[in-house]
């Protein structure tokens, strides 16, 4: 896991989007500073390179989103953001990945306490076979973030509201999560995600198994969890990222094509390769 | 593959109909200026009769246009290129009325007296036509770099205008007997104008289409 630097990495700075700034003024600006950081990322399973010389930097409380052909590395880098192929074996990683100026892959990291910080969403909800409650209490409970009962409580209902769940369970909390309908699985496994208080939230393909109207529920609350939270989506739906995201990133064979503002991707990329893949003209 | 066979299917056919509304919008101006010139009536009301056929086709267009961004979801270059036709349609349709307008003033005008009048309309309405059509290659084309030199010439179109207000003015004040019919001639190089900027405002679209720039009031 030695971090190395790579002179060919390309670099890509993103520029905060103009109307964005506008809308939030001067406290933006510090919104619009890297939250995280790569620089010349590769990534290996055994002999096989997933990635090649990525380096982005990744705006706090905005949503990025990652769009690319199967295949082309986007959910692996996005795991690459809290170590989560650490968990592959014959996984290998060079560069590195700074987080508010820590590299995670430094050797003394917390692997635990990054996970807690950076967490995650998958494309299937997966609650525990436990309560409502205990699904979101879970994580507070096993990293000890609460001394009492009632701020549990308190810890629990904020959660279920920021995944706007809260109206639709307050009254069944200790129900089964099995209980709930697929839309409502996912937004638990958000609540789950957001109650021990991460400061970065990664999903991968979140609505891909959701009908449209539980679709749109997690499309509006991404944009809602943004305010305070920075948030990484990769996503096949191509009208999803350009729905939710500020910045979207393309990957190709697993390297980083382009990354800029949402509209300008999906108006008038920079990139041949981008404007093939989003007009479906690929292959 | 399928999906994309479609969608290039769509954008053709749009492709295909604008061409189409921009050869029919040419030749209403064009046959209006002879209906003018040659003081011919009945080809005059045939434009008028044409214009029927102008307006199916901008309301097709723009049901088309509507159904490719519903249905097919175009992006980028694509989603340009139909933004650029759903904006270009009424453009070419408005064009096409003022080539009525011009065709009105013919039939009027033949009712009266011909004025010998000085003044070169056959000119600015060749010169306006000549811009539609090579505004209309330069959209086909994607080239922005014509479309943007047919915008440079909408500058001629401007001082011939005021070249044939002054010298209609003066007829007027010279001789009062020509009031009413110099008044006429009046309205057509004032439609002939307005087209020049219609033209100007298609042109814009096809650098946007081209270039993802917007160059409307940038200057």
């Amino acid at each position: 896991m030695a971090a190395s630097t790579t002179q060919a990495a390309m670099k890509v700075t993103i520029e905060t989007p103009k109307t964005e700034r506008a809308a939030t003024g001067s406290a933006d600006e510090s919104q619009a500073a890297a939250k995280i950081t790569v620089s010349g990322l590769n990534f290996y399973y055994g002999p096989v390179q997933a990635l090649s010389h990525i380096s982005l930097d990744i705006p706090g409380r905005m949503v990025m989103a990652f769009i690319g052909p199967s295949g082309c590395g986007k959910s692996t880098f996005l795991r690459t953001l809290n170590r989560m192929n650490d968990t592959i074996p014959g996984t290998r990683v060079e560069g590195s990945v700074i987080i508010d100026g820590q590299d995670i892959y430094a050797p003394n990291t917390d692997v635990v306490s990054l996970r807690r910080r950076v967490g995650m969403v998958f494309q299937k909800s997966n609650p525990f076979p436990k309560s409502i409650f205990d699904n979101v209490a879970y994580g507070i409970r096993i990293n000890r973030l609460t001394g009492s009962k009632s701020e549990l409580e308190g810890r629990v209902e904020e959660a279920l509201k920021d995944a706007a769940l809260w109206p639709e369970v307050k009254d069944r909390l200790k129900s089964s999560a099995l209980g709930l309908s697929g839309g409502q699985q996912q937004r638990l496994c958000i609540a789950r995600a957001l109650a021990v208080k991460p400061e970065v939230v990664l999903m991968d393909e979140p609505a891909s198994a959701l009908d449209p109207i539980a679709t749109q529920k997690i499309e509006e609350l991404v944009v809602e969890l943004k305010k305070q939270y920075t948030i990484v989506i990769v996503t096949h739906n191509m009208q999803q990222a350009a729905r939710v995201s500020d910045q979207t990133a393309f990957f190709w064979l697993g390297k980083l094509i382009e990354v800029n503002a949402t509209e300008k991707i999906f108006t008038a990329p920079n990139e041949k390769l981008t404007e093939d893949y989003i007009t479906g003209r690929f292959g | 593959m399928e999906h994309q066979r479609i969608l290039d299917r769509a954008l053709d056919n749009l492709r295909d109909r604008v061409l189409l509304l921009g050869g029919e919008t040419e030749t209403a101006l064009q046959r209006a200026m002879y209906a003018l010139a040659e003081r011919d009536t009945g080809t005059a009301e045939e434009v008028l009769r044409d214009d029927d056929r102008i307006d199916q086709l901008e309301v097709e267009i723009d049901r088309l246009c509507v159904e490719t961004i519903a249905r097919r979801q175009p992006a980028a270059r694509d989603l340009r290129f139909v933004i650029s036709v759903a904006k270009i349609t009424p453009i070419l349709e408005r064009i096409a009325d003022h080539a009525c307008n011009i065709a009105r003033v013919a039939i009027d005008l033949n009712n009266e007296p011909q004025l010998n009048a000085p003044v070169d309309l056959p000119r600015m309405a060749a010169h306006a036509s000549s811009m539609l059509r090579t505004a209309l290659d330069a959209f086909t084309s994607n080239d922005a770099d014509a479309a943007r030199a047919v915008i440079a010439e909408d500058d001629e179109l401007d001082t011939l205008y005021d070249q044939i207000f002054h010298q209609l003015i003066n007829l007027m004040v010279n001789d009062s007997s020509t009031t009413t019919r110099s008044a006429r001639l009046l309205f057509v190089a004032k439609h002939i104008e307005r087209i020049g900027d219609y033209v100007t405002d298609i042109c814009e679209l096809t650098v946007y289409m081209a270039e993802a720039a917007f160059i409307k009031h940038s200057n």
